[in-house]
């Protein structure tokens, strides 16, 4: 018992001696430590753009509600019904029921162009059609300013990460929808989510204004529970005069937004892992010269009977130290620098833009230091070997 | 020229180095240092061992305190055979037994003088408090009870020095082996580290190997041996 405890104050006082040691090597290990850094910053900063848009996609979706699409239908872009249809399926069992009957929103979106803000060049932005029961079937839907449009007639509200991105979309501006113009009267949020990039108004004005005649693109329930969800799906794949593809709304943005994140994903963990190739060697480096300057004092220790193993340990838990410093430093300034960075990007799915906030989650820090302390074992590794087999007898003559 | 057994007859010795060789291979050619070596170390002695610059000294220190191996011939110390030990074996075995004192202190710089003392007892059973006990008696014992809280730089060689034996003798190991203890050291600084070991060899009855260029320290010696071109001798090579 005692001689565990004995060995770990062995380890213990290596340690310290290495950690106490640092200020006169406080060159290389600043290097070091800047160098794993930086690895964290750019693995945490490109992990929060694909975080962030997967919260975006996901800010606004509630367990216990569901989209409905066409059969075969990947996005609402390709999806399709009639009036007959949408009212089957605000009847399906399992929608739940609002003072106003059922809480079932069908919706169609067209896309408008609008000029960005940043560089005044257009981009796409849905504007979507939709029914009284919109706002409840999302979640943390709330208006910001102004008011709500007035159902059937030719107003928009806005979403906030619109109004951000685009020019024109104040409340009291005009929004040009073919050759009309329809006043802004509110902006909402959404949580953060993709409702925010888009603009809203009445369903029947928008197919009027489009000659859509009664046609809609989607169905958004909100339904008793989310364990209402399956014998909700099954009764409307199973209705002989339906023919359509149910989700929960949380899975559909989900998937939605997977392309991208995937993408982002891999990037980020490519660029990362080139960046920890050269940071290994900098703490390869540091660990080095952190044996090499104390050759002399590791053979004093090994002579007096500390063990080479203790000597590994302590020398590997140096290393893991200085970069787990790294690691936090570098989580703090991706924390700093990109958590709540706003933007905007192409949602593929769609072909509109989604406005974002990057979000550096506890999980990626998490990851961040992960890979600071990988980096710093591999890197640690070999010097420690090296200072564990060196022979005392030698080491001793250093000075 | 037999073999260096001064001790009482029949006695088997503390340490008994029988017929060690030891060669260094360097690049391409063998430096052969020792060459069939014998020496016999009784309980209690304190002995010199002296020798021209590279002719073996600190080579024969190390393998008697187990920090190298023999080419050749067996090495034993308190009836054990150390030369077979594996290098955990050995390590251990030091801790127990070997008290080191280096001609250049090595002193762990950035800790105080008790706990630079302390470290030999990290790898024993002791806990803290008997730890600390030790430490000042060992600390005590070289005169620097009032330095124990002083780091090695603020301390002058010579005290240095003392704080090294005080590391060297924490354990109460069976062998105190010194390499030039006096080397780095003035006159006056030296000879309170002669009166030292020579007071740790008479009063506490330490055997003390002690390698040393200076006659002067030899002089303190119970015994003096001369290393010259691999061989021991009783008399200096003029
Ligand atoms: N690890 C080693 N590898 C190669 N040669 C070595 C090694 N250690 C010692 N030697 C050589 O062995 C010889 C004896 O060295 P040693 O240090 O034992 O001499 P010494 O008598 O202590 O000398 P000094 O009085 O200068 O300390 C020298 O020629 C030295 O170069
Ligand atoms: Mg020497």
């Amino acid at each position: 018992m005692n001689t565990l405890v004995n060995w770990f104050s062995q380890i213990g006082s290596i340690v310290k001696f290495g950690l106490l040691s640092i200020p006169q090597r406080r060159g290389s290990v600043a290097a070091t430590v800047i160098g794993i850094a930086g690895v964290v910053v750019v693995l945490v900063g490109v992990l929060s753009i694909a975080a962030g848009f997967r919260r975006a996609m996901t800010a606004s979706a509630a367990p216990d509600s569901a989209i409905v699409l066409r059969s075969g239908a990947d996005s609402e872009m390709v999806s399709g019904f009639g009036r007959p249809q949408v009212r089957l399926i605000a009847d399906a069992p399992g929608v739940a029921q609002g003072p106003k009957g059922p809480l079932s929103s069908a919706e169609l979106f067209v896309i408008i162009n609008l000029p960005k803000r940043s560089t005044g060049t257009d981009a796409n932005v849905p504007l979507r059609g939709v029914e009284p029961a919109a706002t409840v079937v999302r979640d943390n839907l709330h208006l910001v300013a102004g008011r709500m449009f007035e159902w059937g007639r030719n107003e928009v509200i806005v979403g906030a990460g619109a109004a951000r991105e685009f020019a024109g979309l104040e409340v009291g501006s005009q929004l040009k929808v073919g050759r009309a113009s329809w006043p802004v009267v509110g902006i909402f949020t959404a949580n953060g989510g993709v409702a925010e990039s888009e603009v809203w108004t009445d369903a029947a004005v928008l197919q009027g204004a489009y000659n859509r005649g009664e046609s809609f693109q989607s169905v958004y329930t909100r339904l008793t529970s989310a364990d209402a969800f399956q014998p909700f799906k099954d009764a409307l794949t199973t209705n002989p005069q339906l023919n359509v593809k149910v989700l929960r709304q949380s899975d559909y943005y989900a998937e939605q937004s997977e392309t991208l994140t995937r993408l982002i994903t891999t990037l980020g963990v490519l660029i990362a892992s080139l960046m920890a190739v050269g940071a290994i060697f900098g703490a390869l480096n540091t660990m080095y010269s952190a044996v090499a300057t104390r050759t002399r004092e590791i053979a004093t220790l090994r002579a007096l009977g500390f063990g080479s193993g203790a000597v590994v340990i302590a020398l590997m838990l140096e290393s893991l130290a200085i970069a787990i410093l790294g690691g936090a430093l570098g989580g703090a300034l991706a924390y700093a620098g990109f958590n709540n960075f706003q933007a905007a990007t192409m949602n593929w799915q769609s072909f509109s833009q989604v406005t974002f906030a990057f979000a550096v989650t506890p999980p990626l820090l998490i990851q961040g230091i992960v890979l600071a302390s990988v980096i710093g074992l591999i890197g640690g590794i070999l010097p420690a070997l090296r200072a564990a087999r060196q022979p005392i007898a030698s080491a001793l003559r250093e000075l | 020229m037999s073999t260096m057994n001064d001790g009482k007859p029949g006695d088997a010795g503390l340490v008994r180095i029988d017929g060690v060789e030891k060669t260094f291979r360097r690049a391409s050619e063998d430096v052969h240092v020792l060459a069939r070596l014998d020496l016999v170390v009784p309980q209690g002695e304190f002995l010199a061992l002296m020798g021209p610059s590279g002719s073996g000294k600190s080579t024969l220190l190390n393998l008697i305190g187990g920090l190298d191996r023999p080419t050749q011939g067996t090495v034993t110390v308190a009836g054990e055979r150390i030369d077979t030990l594996s290098d955990r074996r050995l390590a251990d075995w030091r801790a127990r037994h070997i008290g080191f004192v280096f001609q250049l202190y090595n002193l762990m710089p950035v800790l105080t003088a008790e706990r630079n003392v302390e470290l030999p007892l990290l790898l024993t059973h002791l806990g803290k408090a008997e730890r600390q006990k030790h430490v000042a008696t060992a600390l005590a014992m070289v005169g620097l009870s009032h330095r124990a809280k002083h780091y090695p730089r603020t301390l002058s060689g010579g005290e240095q020095q003392r704080v090294g034996i005080a590391r060297g003798i924490v354990t109460d190991p069976t062998l105190l082996l010194c390499d030039e203890p006096t080397g780095d050291l003035d006159r006056k600084a030296g000879d309170e580290i002669l009166n030292l070991l020579q007071a740790l060899n008479r009063e506490h009855g330490k055997t003390i190997i002690m390698v040393t260029h200076d006659p002067h320290a030899s002089a303190r010696a119970s015994r003096t041996v001369y290393l010259n071109k691999g061989r021991l001798s009783n008399e200096p090579v003029s």
